[in-house]
């Protein structure tokens, strides 16, 4: 029941942020979308992706984001707003898209996998949360993504930190 | 239901409380009375600024953007509160004893900020943008040295849980399930072979569990000043030169909705602060051969008394982080936003990232 609720405003929020005109708008009603889409992580029993999903969309992209139109805009004092522009190219990739995975998640056939069948509702088994399993996988199973991820930040702030001092001398 | 409802009334209790300190405080420390007039020593002040408040109009500028305008404040309030409801007040009161506590509510307080850029911009005002975006600003920097902070402290006790950080500060460590056979040692190394975990009191805090923590405890302080715009880090406030900041268009009961978010905000920061490394709700006195203070004062838990003694000590650490956070505003001057950044970015988050390097070590001396 719940799941249903939170879906529901998910699309609804996420279909207002597609639809809406103002950009501002939309960067509020992503916040929305975030927020049910954590609540749906939470009901899968993914407490830390939720808290992740939570920290780093709405604490720093959606954020960033918000930032980005209000210091681009009030230039005449109006909203931004968005325009139209390829319709049909937007319409036919949309539609391709939708029929493309609608296709592979009609194929797939969630009901007969045996993971599936096999998971309970005791997904944590007496853990109290995903922290300690996630862990030890990211330093076993994960260490080299996880690493490569960490080297992959730290290149994209050296950028920004030249990107920043660089505009500044001219 | 009944956890949001106490919650909440516990909230508005000391909220209401902290306003008529903050102006009595002041007051002594600038050698004045301060209210005097309603009540006994002026002690009804702010109950009756709430009722001013209720009654006042509720007014929305015509050029403002009105739904933002109208939302800014229940979602600000809601994301102070909703970090309510991770913190445990006794050893068996906690609204929700969620496993990775202490990372929702890092997470959750940066719903607050979007909160602010909401506020910000719905009021259509200069001076409410600026103000904003300062505060925005600051949070999100000053989130940093907070959140390494934290992450030493959640290093050394090796959990995400207040609950559990909680009953590793004291005498009851060995009732929580899954710690029944740790012990704590004198400033965590076993070496110097004195067992505290009998002992309790101040010796089983995590500042003296691990006394680097105590660095990190000044770190997470001045953070947690900035994070809920307090002196000196008041600059999105800034009453000379921004009027008010980010609040300045909202009146009524919007206005006291913002108002009660910002004292909820101190609060929760300090309580936040008193669980991670003062003890949380563990008494303060030690058991000192046979005067069992740490015993006497702490109750049994389950019972009224253990109830009683966990919430007196939670909440009078808290006043006393409170009562500085008070002093604090009335003793520094403002700071100016290069000063501000300049503090963040080069003196407390360098420091914060060797401390959670030490605390790492100061871990493996403890196991």
């Amino acid at each position: 029941m719940l799941f249903y609720i939170f879906a529901a405003i998910a699309i609804l929020s996420g279909a207002y942020m597609v639809l809406t005109r103002n950009l501002l708008y939309a960067g509020f009603s992503l916040l929305l979308t975030l927020l049910s889409v954590a609540a749906i992580y939470v009901l899968l029993f993914a407490d830390f992706v939720a808290v992740t999903q939570l920290m780093v969309y709405v604490g720093g992209v959606l954020v960033l984001i918000l930032f980005g139109i209000m210091l681009s805009s009030r230039v005449h004092d109006k909203s931004v707003m968005s325009e139209n522009t390829n319709v049909g190219w937007g319409i036919t990739i949309s539609l391709l898209t939708l029929i493309g995975l609608s296709y592979t998640i009609w194929r797939a056939g969630f009901s007969s996998l045996p993971w599936i069948q096999q998971a309970g509702t005791d997904v944590l088994s007496g853990q109290k949360s995903t922290v300690q399993l996630i862990g030890i996988k990211l330093m076993t199973d994960f260490v080299l993504p996880f690493e490569v991820a960490s080297l992959l930040l730290l290149i994209a702030l050296m950028g920004a930190a030249y990107i920043a001092t660089a505009k500044q001398k001219v | 239901m009944l956890a949001f409802a106490l919650t909440l009334l516990l909230l508005l209790g000391i909220v209401i409380v902290l306003a008529y300190a903050e102006r009595k405080v002041a007051a002594f420390m600038q050698d004045r009375m301060g209210p005097t007039e309603a009540g006994p020593y002026g002690s009804l002040q702010s109950v009756l600024d709430v009722v001013k408040l209720l009654q006042k109009e509720d007014i929305v500028p015509a050029a403002a953007d009105k739904k933002l305008f109208k939302l800014a404040p229940i979602l600000i309030f809601a994301a102070v509160f909703a970090g309510f409801a991770v913190i445990p007040f006794t050893p068996d009161l906690i609204p929700a004893g969620i496993g990775i506590g202490v990372f929702y509510l890092l997470a959750i307080i940066s719903l607050d900020v979007v909160g602010l850029l909401m506020a910000g911009w719905g009021s259509n005002n200069k001076y409410a943008m600026l103000g904003a975006m300062r505060s925005v600003a600051q949070i999100v920097s000053y989130e940093i040295p907070a959140g390494l902070a934290i992450l030493s402290v959640v290093m050394v006790c090796q959990s995400l849980d207040f609950q559990e950080i909680s009953y590793q500060q004291g005498i009851l460590l060995n009732r929580f399930p899954g710690l029944e056979f740790e012990t704590n040692w004198l400033f965590g190394i076993e070496a110097l072979g004195i067992n505290t975990t009998n002992i309790g009191g101040i010796t089983t805090w995590n500042i003296f569990r691990a006394p680097i923590l105590l660095v990190a405890f000044v770190i997470y302080f001045i953070a947690s000043l900035a994070e809920s715009n307090r002196a000196p880090f008041d600059i999105p406030e800034a009453e000379s030169e921004l009027v008010a900041g980010f609040h300045v268009e909202y009146s009524g009961f919007r206005f006291a909705i913002l108002f009660l978010a910002e004292y909820s905000m101190m609060v929760l920061v300090s309580l936040v602060a008193v669980i991670l490394f003062l003890g949380s709700w563990n008494t303060p006195l030690p058991n000192l051969t046979a005067l069992k203070f740490a015993n006497w004062t702490t109750g049994t838990v389950g019972e009224l008394s253990g109830i009683l003694w966990g919430g007196f000590w939670l909440l009078s650490k808290t006043f006393v982080l409170l009562f500085l956070q008070l002093q604090i505003r009335w003793t520094y001057p403002r700071l100016r936003v290069d000063q501000l950044m300049h503090l963040c970015w080069k003196v407390l988050t360098p420091i914060a990232l060797g401390i959670v390097l030490l605390a790492g070590i100061w871990r493996l001396l403890m196991v």
